[in-house]
């Protein structure tokens, strides 16, 4: 028992790499967490991807005039064209007759070996040219879902940063709101409601992109106030409040940065789920009017023709793959976005 | 516990006054004209009539005033009888189904519930089974496939599933057809000697021991229950996976292990029982969601329900059935979430205890 008992383990402790390495400039410039975060996107592949899916529908909207130019230049680009009057769909490949866009891209010649422009993907009822609401449709897509989202997400912090930061009855009062607000049925709630504002606004994209700001910003509150109630009991926020931070500057600075994280997870899931909503209601008939390049709006053609949507597959087939790959792609980043912030799950990948 | 359950009580007051609050102020947008059709089933037509209605029930009242006569209902003048109301259950007249409101509520509801009841099935079955197989299995083959399965299902619009569905089923195979029954049935069931105790065609059917009609019931519901239920199989198998991860992580979990329990003990006393408690409230929630996803289904499926209700009267802006409709299913929904409050309270002790 003399004898000195030797240390356990003689190696030294390891410490975690993280102390150890260097930052990176961009680790340096985004700060731990941002860094954390960016990496883990690019470096699971459901979440390439996801980056990948949306990409391409943020380059089909850019490139939209290419790839799909309109009949002239006055042509306001939402609308889109129809061959002609008749009734019954075309199939794809049938040769374009009147509102025929006025110049042949080079692509389109090189792709088809064609001279001449066709229906790529066919006609809707009423002969919509399918190809055309697709491309343009995703322009909608990218501008409703991030508009609807991005104005969400802000009247949802504002109120939840509030009610989380303040308790007592402004809490109490706020969350009865975002409460009753919760107990309409979403679509059924962003239905009514866009055909309400129908009249006021004329038919367009607003209606419907209001009533889903109205009945879709309460998530955002909800979540950030309790993520807000458990950031702001931390050590650091009591330091700050010490040292004479005003009530903006610790919400601001110390708060909000530390408890957005898990409402980010929200948003990018929202940007897809949104415009599934809006097409279910431009499906519906409310909202944009016949023949707005809209990917709901090219599929709601279908409904008068369900008994022989086998001949006419393409009406439902070509958007319908649109808005789910649309969903798809954002869920995927959405999805790892939470694995990676999930801290349970941390140090495991 | 109590005192839990005293609180949600308390709050449900306020909630349902907000959500009667919210549809007045929607309400707004209509003229006192087009309002007269709370009290009367069809509306004036020259300037002199319609005066008479806007002073009979108190129209051009303020509009708080207005607000408490819409809530306990007027009395007429003329006839000295109690007209409107909607806690007298008066929710005014539908222009496009001719008829009170509250009556195509009553007709249309079972057709509703019963899709949402035959849902239930899959969502919980499948969901649920799939969820714990995967966690279970967690990274083999059966996780992997379920988590492809969750994600697709997931971004999957409703109507596209729906769409697809007939255009596979009814319009390639000719297997099922769109409706709630066959013509032939549909008659059979109007007919006195069949007697409708509950509005749903299954329940019905197998009440009056009439197995053909049940088949064909089940037959017209799979298009529609299938739509309906993957979107949320998806969500369940989701949100069970998960949890099932979480709780298998714990503590307790490796305790009941390492003191030498079987593993099939161990999964089914400590595992499931702890991780069900968040699928119980996704699965209370979604029984009230189906009314959601439930319109743009019942449009493709032609399923007279109130979703199909709801949309038929938002694209002809009929505005008092769509502000009846809302106000009913948000009393549900609120009840809904009531209960699922509860019994999570029931279920979880750390809840009631925060």
């Amino acid at each position: 028992m003399t004898a000195a008992t030797p240390p356990i383990d003689a190696r030294p402790a390891t410490l975690d790499e993280g102390y150890l390495r260097e930052q990176s400039k961009l680790e340096q410039m985004v700060g731990p967490e941002w860094y954390r975060l960016l990496k883990g996107l690019v470096t699971n592949p459901l979440s390439v991807a996801g980056i990948l899916l949306v990409f391409g529908f943020a380059m089909m909207a850019l490139f939209a005039p290419v790839l799909a130019p309109a009949p002239n230049e006055n042509w306001d680009p939402y609308r889109i064209p129809r061959d002609g009057f008749r009734a019954e769909p075309t199939p794809p490949g049938t040769p374009w007759t009147t509102n025929v866009p006025a110049n042949v891209p080079t692509w389109y010649k090189l792709v088809t070996g064609n001279e001449e422009w066709t229906h790529l993907m066919g006609t809707t009822g009423g002969q919509y040219d399918i190809w055309y609401g697709l491309i343009w449709g995703s322009r909608t897509a990218l501008i409703a879902g991030s508009f609807v989202a991005i104005v969400s997400v802000i009247i949802g912090m504002i109120v939840g940063a509030t009610a989380g930061f303040y308790g007592g009855w402004v809490d109490e009062v706020l969350m009865r709101i975002v409460e009753i607000f919760i107990a309409f049925p979403f679509l059924v709630g962003a239905l009514i409601l866009a055909s309400l504002l129908t009249p006021l606004f004329g038919r367009s994209i607003w209606p419907t992109m209001i009533a889903l700001i109205i009945f879709g910003w309460t998530g955002y509150a909800r979540q950030l106030r309790g993520d807000i109630l458990a950031t702001k009991e931390r050590e650091y926020v009591t330091a700050a409040r010490a040292s004479g931070a005003k009530d903006g500057q610790l919400i601001m600075r110390h708060v909000l940065p530390n408890a957005i994280f898990p409402t980010l997870v929200r948003l990018s899931l929202d940007f897809g789920a949104i415009v599934l909503s809006f097409a279910a209601l431009s499906f519906l008939g409310v909202g944009v009017p016949e023949g707005y390049a809209d990917w709901g709006q090219i599929i709601s053609f279908a409904r008068a023709w369900i008994l022989s949507l086998d001949i006419h597959w393409y009406i439902i087939v070509f958007p319908g793959v649109a808005l789910l790959l649309y969903g798809l792609g954002w869920n995927l980043i959405g999805d790892a976005l939470r694995d990676i912030l999930d801290p349970q799950l941390r140090g495991q990948q | 516990m109590v005192a839990y359950i005293i609180r949600r009580l308390l709050i449900l007051p306020i909630i349902l006054f907000g959500v009667t609050i919210i549809i007045f102020i929607m309400m707004q947008v209509l003229g006192p004209v087009e309002r007269s059709a709370l009290y009367v089933r069809d509306v004036p037509k020259t300037q002199g009539q319609i005066d008479a209605i806007i002073k009979r029930y108190g129209l051009d009242k303020p509009v708080h005033v207005q607000y408490w006569t819409w809530l306990t209902g007027t009395t007429d003048a003329e006839t000295g009888e109690k007209v409107g109301g909607i806690l007298r259950g008066d929710l005014g007249y539908s222009r496009t189904g001719r008829e009170p409101v509250v009556d195509m509520i009553k007709r249309r509801f079972p057709a509703t519930l019963e899709l949402a009841l035959w849902s239930m099935i899959p969502i919980i079955v499948l969901g649920i089974y799939f969820g714990i197989q995967a966690a279970l299995h967690h990274n083999k083959p059966i996780d992997q496939v379920s988590r492809v399965f969750a994600i697709i299902g997931w971004s999957f619009p409703t109507f596209v599933f729906g769409l697809l569905m007939i255009l596979v089923f009814y319009a390639m195979l000719d297997w099922f057809e769109p409706g709630r029954l066959s013509i032939e049935y549909q008659r059979e069931v109007m007919r006195p000697t069949f007697d409708r105790y509950t509005g749903m065609n299954t329940f019905d059917a197998l009440l009056n021991l009439r197995f053909d009609i049940f088949v064909d019931a089940l037959q017209h519901l799979f298009m529609p229950v299938v739509t309906l239920s993957v979107v949320i199989i998806a969500l369940m198998l989701k949100v069970t996976r998960s949890s099932m991860l979480e709780v298998l992580r714990q503590d307790y979990v490796t305790t009941a292990r390492a003191k030498g329990l079987k593993e099939n003990v161990v999964i089914n006393r400590h595992v499931r029982r702890n991780a069900l408690i968040p699928v119980v409230t996704v699965a209370g929630l979604t029984a009230a969601g189906l009314l959601n996803g439930a319109v743009t289904t019942e449009v493709i499926f032609n399923w007279p329900g109130l979703g199909e209700a709801a949309a038929a009267a938002a694209i002809s802006l009929d505005v008092l059935t769509m502000l009846g409709l809302t106000l009913f299913t948000a009393v549900i929904f609120v009840f809904a979430n009531l209960f699922v409050d509860v019994l999570y309270g029931v279920l979880d002790p750390r809840v009631r205890l925060n």
